[in-house]
């Protein structure tokens, strides 16, 4: 057992690792609201809304709000396709199937190879394919290719497929750990009811794992809206709003840098706020129908 | 009965499969073919040439004792590696220690995992700026001291230096190691802890003899993540060393942008050489897959 005051130690050592999570975040959302003559750090000169007022007229050259939609909108196309993919993996690895072994190896090394390796894996092919489709168009005399084609990297090829690499293994881990306490007799009571595999899934397996895939869905989404290391080199000639970020670390030097983390961290929230709740609506739905249907009546 | 029954896991796996082998594999294969090719100022060359390799190691045999850039980058972000691993590994078991045995509702343990987990669904550049206005030079902890009287002129090495890199890995990357122990305590039957205290163990003892053996796969699982970010990292070390100190992850970035492609990759090979060594080596020791 332990003891109570190893117990209260460990308490204490919880609190200070919550504040040290959470406080310097603190630190910025309270100077972001600094005045007009305060600088990067405390004390803060007056409270005004100053800054953001400069942040939405833009900061230098950089469009920001384009930087903003552009990672929202591959934010969602990566949560998409990481539910759909994650959870037809993971309903496929509950057998044994070709290759599943390689495949379960190849996800997980994913995600621990360097991202600065597939960033720059990624760079290579595109480069190489942009290279191949470029030879191709002169030796076959393709006019379009000879005079417009640029470069087949981007937002929603290199860089989507840059990110996938991040937040699919994330997707297949929850799916294991989903299915691992998945009772399938639920299924076996659908099938003895002479439901087919479609309809098993559809009826049984899917309303019962949906709060996971909310789970699921909400790595993909704040994963890629944050993903930095593995887009940097393969998001083609458009940012995302970290990567601005980044570069908006070395060259500003005003608290506006300040008001976009507060906003940025600000969206990051509302979404784990909406995900978080859709999942606790989800599994109360759930656990009451099963609970219902359980009953006697 | 349909006739592909018998391959419906397989059809299932291959939409993610493919992602994976686009995306993952064949970028790897890549980087590996060209770490043998040659280039100039202009494109990349296809050819089966070594002088990559030779280009990162060069005059490092020579120069012995002495290190050259690269013994002394990967020596950098091996200790790194070793102090980040050593926080990571004392604070995260604790805090799995805390969560998992002295949080006694359920729901409870539940809204305290959410609390440690949320901020890694939030902006690492955002986490690492906020360091700044704490412990720059007119900062917060430096304008404290000096009103207290500990100290005279501002400490220098709180930012953009070796400490604030130790800093920010920490902060970010604590939970990596909190969550798969965490798990793996949370399978601990909890009987053994009062059997434990029914034979009269003390507090050390259950930890040395049922909790941490028992804890052993979470804690590899969670050594791995951290390890490998850290040796992998560009972005923290630039951002919180102020772009002074070197890793093998910016030496690869700085060749990138001059489009120096193959050596790039060079350095990327062996980077991952050395990273899957670490992973082999703790691999031996633990199955992933049954610890889910």
């Amino acid at each position: 057992m332990i003891s109570r005051y190893f117990r209260i130690f460990l308490g204490l050592i919880f609190t200070l690792f919550i504040i040290f999570l959470y406080g310097p975040t603190f630190s910025i959302l309270v100077l972001s609201f600094q005045g007009p003559e305060g600088g990067l750090t405390f004390p803060m000169r007056g409270f005004s809304t100053f800054w953001f007022r400069s942040l939405f007229d833009g900061v230098g050259v950089i469009d920001i709000w384009g930087a903003f939609a552009r990672s929202i909108r591959l934010g969602l196309v990566v949560m998409v396709l990481t539910v759909i993919l994650s959870l037809s993996a993971g309903m496929a690895f509950r057998r044994h199937f070709a290759l599943s072994a390689f495949l379960f190896y190849a996800t997980i090394s994913s995600l621990i190879v360097p991202s600065i390796v597939i960033s720059l894996g990624v760079a290579l092919e595109f480069r190489i394919l942009d290279d191949f489709i470029k030879a191709v168009g002169v030796e076959l005399q393709i006019q379009w290719i000879m005079d417009d084609f640029r470069t087949t990297m981007g937002l929603l090829s290199s860089g989507l497929g840059a990110q996938l690499t991040w937040t699919l293994p994330f997707g297949l881990l929850i799916m294991f750990a989903v299915f691992n306490r998945f009772d399938p007799s639920y299924e076996e009571a659908a099938r003895d009811l002479g439901a087919g595999p479609w309809q098993t899934f559809k009826e049984a397996v899917l309303p019962i794992i949906a709060p996971s895939l909310i789970g699921v869905a909400l790595f993909g989404f704040t994963l890629s809206y944050d993903e930095l290391a593995r887009s940097s080199q393969a998001i083609g000639g458009q940012n995302t709003l970290p990567l601005e970020l980044r570069g908006l670390t070395t060259t500003v030097t005003d608290p506006t840098i300040y008001a976009l983390g507060t906003l940025t961290t600000a969206v990051s929230f509302l979404a784990i706020a909406v995900f978080l709740s859709l999942f606790v609506l989800l599994r109360r739905r759930t656990s009451k129908s099963i609970a219902q249907e359980e009953l006697p009546s | 009965m349909l006739p592909f029954k018998r391959h419906i896991p397989f059809l299932l796996s291959l939409p993610f499969a493919l992602v994976i082998f686009a995306f993952f594999i064949v970028p790897l294969c890549l980087v590996i073919m060209v770490s043998f090719w040659d280039y100039n100022a202009y494109s990349i060359i296809p050819d089966f040439i070594f002088t990559n390799y030779e280009d990162v190691f060069y005059g490092c045999v020579k120069s012995l004792p002495d290190l050259c850039t690269s013994f002394a980058t990967y020596l950098s972000s091996l200790k790194f590696v070793f102090i980040v691993w050593i926080i990571t590994l004392v604070i995260g078991f604790m805090v799995a220690l805390f969560l998992s045995f002295c949080v006694n509702s359920l729901q409870m343990q539940v809204v305290l995992f959410l609390l440690c987990t949320i901020p890694f669904w939030t902006s690492n550049v955002i986490r690492m700026i906020s360091w700044i206005p704490l412990l720059g030079r007119n900062g917060l902890v430096n304008s404290t001291l000096q009103n207290a009287g500990l100290i005279d002129a501002p400490l220098e090495w709180l930012l953009y230096s070796q400490f604030s890199v130790t800093l920010a890995f920490v902060h970010l990357y604590t939970l990596f190691m909190v969550v798969p122990i965490f798990n793996s305590m949370m399978r601990i039957d909890r009987s053994l802890l009062e059997a434990a205290h029914d034979a009269g163990a003390s507090t050390w003892q259950t930890l040395t003899n049922i909790i941490i053996p028992l804890s052993r796969p979470g804690i590899i699982i969670g050594s791995i993540f951290v390890i490998t970010i850290v040796m992998g990292d560009f972005l923290t070390i630039g951002v919180m060393g102020g772009q002074q100190i070197p890793s093998v992850g910016k030496i690869i970035n700085v060749e990138m942008t001059y489009l120096q492609f193959p050596a790039a990759a060079a350095n990327a090979v062996i980077l991952v050489m050395i990273t899957l060594m670490i992973i082999f080596a703790m691999t031996k020791l633990v199955d992933i897959r049954k610890e889910l």
